[in-house]
């Protein structure tokens, strides 16, 4: 099952984290704010390489805009083992 | 038409209204005897979910810009309805706020035929089995709505809620966050509206004109409904068109061509530059032999969206309309979102500069640059309908860029550099 992850735009502040962690996956802009590499740029979807990565985004965002959507995983976290 | 597909009992005798005069038969500032004595009663106990079905056949999309098929919309929400013993049940709110400032079709609408409206509202209730319904729309609006309701008490549980003037205010979300927070800020949309939106509800929210339209397919049917326009956009649609003459609401047949449009609003195409259709998030054109469709290709038929028909006279300036329409879109930015705030201005601010006629051939692709950057990256559609706007103009304005770069301008009126 594909996840993906989403930018809530309306809470993210482009201070960047998650571009730090995800590096393979986003890239930022003129101002900072995260932009995803390739295919949607709000629903971004998830490389097997980058699932952990991408849970540690969700938990670390400050401004609690990132989620992890579909598959197995929760809102954030890692699945259940 | 067949018996079950209308809500209208064969022996009561109306006439539907013929060709494309619909929405305004009742004549102007109809009461509600009036709207009755055109159109006939609607029958609301028998209204049920088999209205789905009949809009389904009807082809009816929505009127509020973005053309979804209306049944659909129906259908989700009712579906969200069916999904537990203990789900809540839907909202339904009709959406009259009409921030573009071009638009003016769903004020007159709710000015002249308000009971068309409150027809809509209350078959789509029933519909979805909704239990709370909200007109939400510019105070300008309020006495005539006011007063509709007053009339009948059907209608008494309609709570009306105000739009504030903003171009953003009529976006769903910003639509049921008005309704929930009193302010209209789009949010961000990770669950459909359809499965939770105000109060965790189901929510149906559905344009004012699409509702009038609902209205007439629930008395007469879908065969009557596309008796006119075409197979992929039946029905008819409201039209706002202002430029240089004076402003005006058409109804028009779907599919109908730029030409025709232009001919009934008394416009020589001789006189037209090009036309902005579908507002401030639309698309311009040169007249040609476009059809305004909600289908077809890009270089024969153009959205209607919203219903704008804005016409540039022969002489005036595309660009620096352009870049003012720009100006204005930055600025009702909701500032929420980054790549919206930061990037509508960033985008304002070069075609400003191309429109005034700074020789830099950079600038033509620094601007797509910053369209394909900002592109959706937003919690709602206002930066996408905004780079739209300008690759259109970029597109259809492209001998007066090449003009401008060249420190000329091709337009009578273009200011000095
Ligand atoms: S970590 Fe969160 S707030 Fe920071 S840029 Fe990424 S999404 Fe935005
Ligand atoms: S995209 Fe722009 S207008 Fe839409 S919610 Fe975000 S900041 Fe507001």
């Amino acid at each position: 099952m594909s996840r993906t992850l989403h930018i809530d735009w309306t809470k993210c502040d482009g201070r960047g984290l998650c571009t730090e962690l995800l590096p393979g996956l986003l890239g930022r802009d003129d101002w900072g704010y995260p932009v995803a590499r390739r295919g949607d740029r709000t629903d971004i979807a998830i490389g097997r390489d980058d699932a952990d990565a991408a849970d540690e985004a969700v938990k670390l965002c400050p401004r609690l805009a990132l989620r992890v959507v579909g598959g197995s995983g929760g809102s954030g976290g890692r699945p259940a083992r | 038409m067949t018996f079950k597909e209308t809500a209208l009992p064969e022996s009561t005798g109306w006439r539907a209204p013929f060709g494309t005069f619909r929405l305004f038969a009742a004549g102007t500032h109809a009461g509600f005897a009036r709207h009755v004595d055109t159109f006939g009663p609607l029958d609301l106990d028998s209204v049920g979910p088999e209205l789905i079905s009949v809009l389904k056949a009807s082809g009816l999309t929505g009127r509020g810009g973005a053309a979804f098929a209306s049944w659909r919309k129906l259908a989700a929400t009712a579906q969200s309805r069916s999904a537990g013993i203990l789900a809540p049940r839907p909202v339904v709110i009709g959406n009259g706020a009409e921030g573009e400032p071009l638009s003016f079709k769903d004020k007159t609408l709710l000015a002249e035929a308000p009971h068309l409206v409150i027809d809509g509202l209350l078959a789509a209730s029933r519909a979805v089995g909704g239990s709370q319904l909200y007109l939400y729309a510019g105070a300008a609006s309020f006495p005539a709505v006011e007063r509709a309701i007053s009339e009948r008490p059907a209608a008494r549980g309609i709570r009306l809620v105000e739009a504030p003037d903003r171009f953003i205010a009529g976006e769903a979300s910003a639509a049921v966050n008005a309704i929930a927070t009193g302010s209209a800020l789009p949010f961000d949309k990770r669950r459909r509206l359809s499965e939770s939106g105000l109060k965790n509800r189901p929510t149906l929210v559905l344009n004012v004109e699409t509702l009038a339209h609902i209205a007439l397919i629930a008395r007469y049917g879908a065969v009557w409904f596309r008796s006119v326009g075409s197979a992929v956009d039946p029905g008819t649609r409201l039209i706002s068109v202002s430029g240089p003459g004076p402003d005006q609401v058409l109804e028009v047949a779907g599919n109908e061509s730029l030409g025709e449009i232009l001919y009934s609003s008394q416009i020589d195409a001789a006189d037209v530059a090009a036309v902005l259709v579908g507002g401030y998030h639309g698309r311009w054109v040169k007249p040609h032999d476009y059809k305004l469709s909600v289908s077809g290709p890009a270089s024969h038929a153009v959205r209607p969206g919203a219903g704008v028909f804005h016409v540039l006279p022969a002489g005036y300036c595309g660009l620096e309309t352009t870049a003012r329409i720009v100006d204005y879109l930055a600025g009702e930015s909701a500032r929420q979102c980054g790549p919206c705030m930061f990037g509508l201005p960033a985008m304002a601010g070069v075609l400003n500069r191309i429109a005034y006629r700074e020789r830099d051939p950079r600038l033509v692709k620094e601007l797509e640059r910053l369209g394909k950057l900002v592109a959706g990256r937003g919690a709602c559609h206002h930066p996408d309908g905004t780079i739209q706007l300008i690759s259109s103009a970029l597109d259809v304005f492209s001998d007066e860029i090449k003009a401008h770069l060249a420190g000329t301008c091709t337009t009578v009126n273009g200011r000095a550099a």
